[in-house]
């Protein structure tokens, strides 16, 4: 049952995930990417992109849109509310604990652990955006001289400007035009 | 925190359900960026505007919300919530915060295939992907830079351990997420590694 998967694929994402909005992005790139192939890595990085631009967290942005698309409305809201389920009740459950003990330890040591985790996950799947931007392919390419120029201009490009502390909104605009116009250039060439 | 204390918050002012709704649901349409942007606004709104928080609890329940799994939106409105008036509370406020969000993605979905079957809004999108590209790979630059300066043994070797699994022998994420959580749960209760 499409409905049910959905929710419970996106309340794992959600119990797994700790460390904000670019720590869930991994976690539902394997569910949804590599996993059930419900989208393309190209798809999942628009929606990522789409995600900086709209408001809301990423997690629910991608649980909407990969529920929407498999499913129609119906799997948008599965898969939201099976996301935030997760949430709600640890929520619940660590306010009354915390009102009744303080600080946890246990608690403290695990997210110690996590936290490097969360570095390495980040890491790697940067590493699968930069190849799909360079080659247009998901997996590492076998023939390196197949790279695309466009990829290497706009991604360079982008790099710079975001060392260099530019807002997030003027640097999709600035790439997706700079992008539009190469992409246009290069058919008239 | 008493049952009675925490609907008392609810019981004293009318209409607090909806207004608690109204304002969660308008802040959480009109906040680009996520967590870190939208709880300094609920913030100023539940504390600052209504006065139905204290300063004090606020800080202690959005720690709480950064240290637990999930989105830290979603998360800190669920608690928030859940203080003020308790699970009604917390549904109400949780319902507020994914509401916009859910409406603006579904209309963004159903368009999707005829919006990137166009050849110019492809080579935009293609454009925007290096973008986003290019803040991931800033933000684990970033990430790492900060690791790799606190020179701790245990904290850097999950990374490479974590990082080898995951990229080249395609392990499971979320067992490699419990095999890290147990080994901090074993090794880095210490305060040093809390920083």
């Amino acid at each position: 049952m499409i409905y049910l998967l959905l929710f419970w694929e996106f309340a794992k994402v959600a119990v797994f995930c700790v460390g904000g909005g670019y720590a869930s992005m991994p976690l539902i790139q394997s569910a949804v990417v590599d996993t059930y192939h419900w989208m393309s890595l190209g798809e999942f990085i628009d929606i990522f992109t789409i995600s900086q631009m709209t408001p809301g967290p990423i997690g629910i942005n991608a649980a909407t849109f990969a529920g929407q698309k498999i499913a129609g409305l119906g799997g948008a809201v599965c898969a939201t509310v099976g996301f935030c389920t997760p949430s709600l009740l640890i929520g619940i459950a660590l306010t009354r604990l915390f009102f009744s003990y303080g600080d946890i330890g246990a608690i403290r040591g695990i997210l110690n652990g996590l936290r490097p985790a969360v570095v390495a996950l980040i890491a790697a799947a940067g590493i699968s955006f930069v190849v799909l931007a360079l080659w247009n392919t998901e997996t590492l390419p076998a023939d390196l001289t197949a790279i695309d120029p466009l990829g290497v201009i706009i991604l360079a490009g982008s790099l710079a400007a975001v060392r260099r502390k530019s807002g997030v909104i003027p640097l999709l605009a600035g790439s997706g035009i700079i992008g539009l116009l190469l992409g246009i250039a290069r058919q008239f060439l | 925190m008493s049952h009675e204390e925490m609907k008392s918050v609810a019981a004293s002012c009318p209409n607090f359900y909806w207004k608690l709704f109204q304002s969660t649901f308008l802040i959480s349409a009109f906040t680009v960026g996520g967590g870190f942007v939208i709880i300094p606004l609920l913030r100023a709104k539940y504390v600052d505007e209504y006065g139905w928080l204290t300063d004090k609890d606020t800080l202690n329940l959005v720690s709480i919300a950064q240290s637990m799994p999930g989105v830290v939106a979603v998360n800190a409105s669920i608690i928030l919530g859940y203080r003020m008036a308790g699970l009604a509370g917390a549904l109400t406020a949780l319902a507020a915060t994914i509401l916009p969000p859910l409406i603006t993605l579904s209309a963004i979905a159903c368009a999707y295939s005829w919006f990137a079957s166009n050849p110019y809004v492809r080579y935009a999108l293609k454009g925007m992907q290096c973008g986003a590209t290019a803040l991931i790979v800033n933000v684990a630059i970033d990430l790492l830079q900060k690791q790799i300066k606190k020179k701790l043994l245990l904290p850097l070797a999950i990374i490479a351990g974590t990082f080898i699994a995951n990229f080249f022998f395609d392990v499971n994420i979320m067992l490699l997420v419990i095999i890290d959580g147990i080994i901090g749960l074993l090794f880095l209760r210490g305060q040093k590694y809390s920083k």
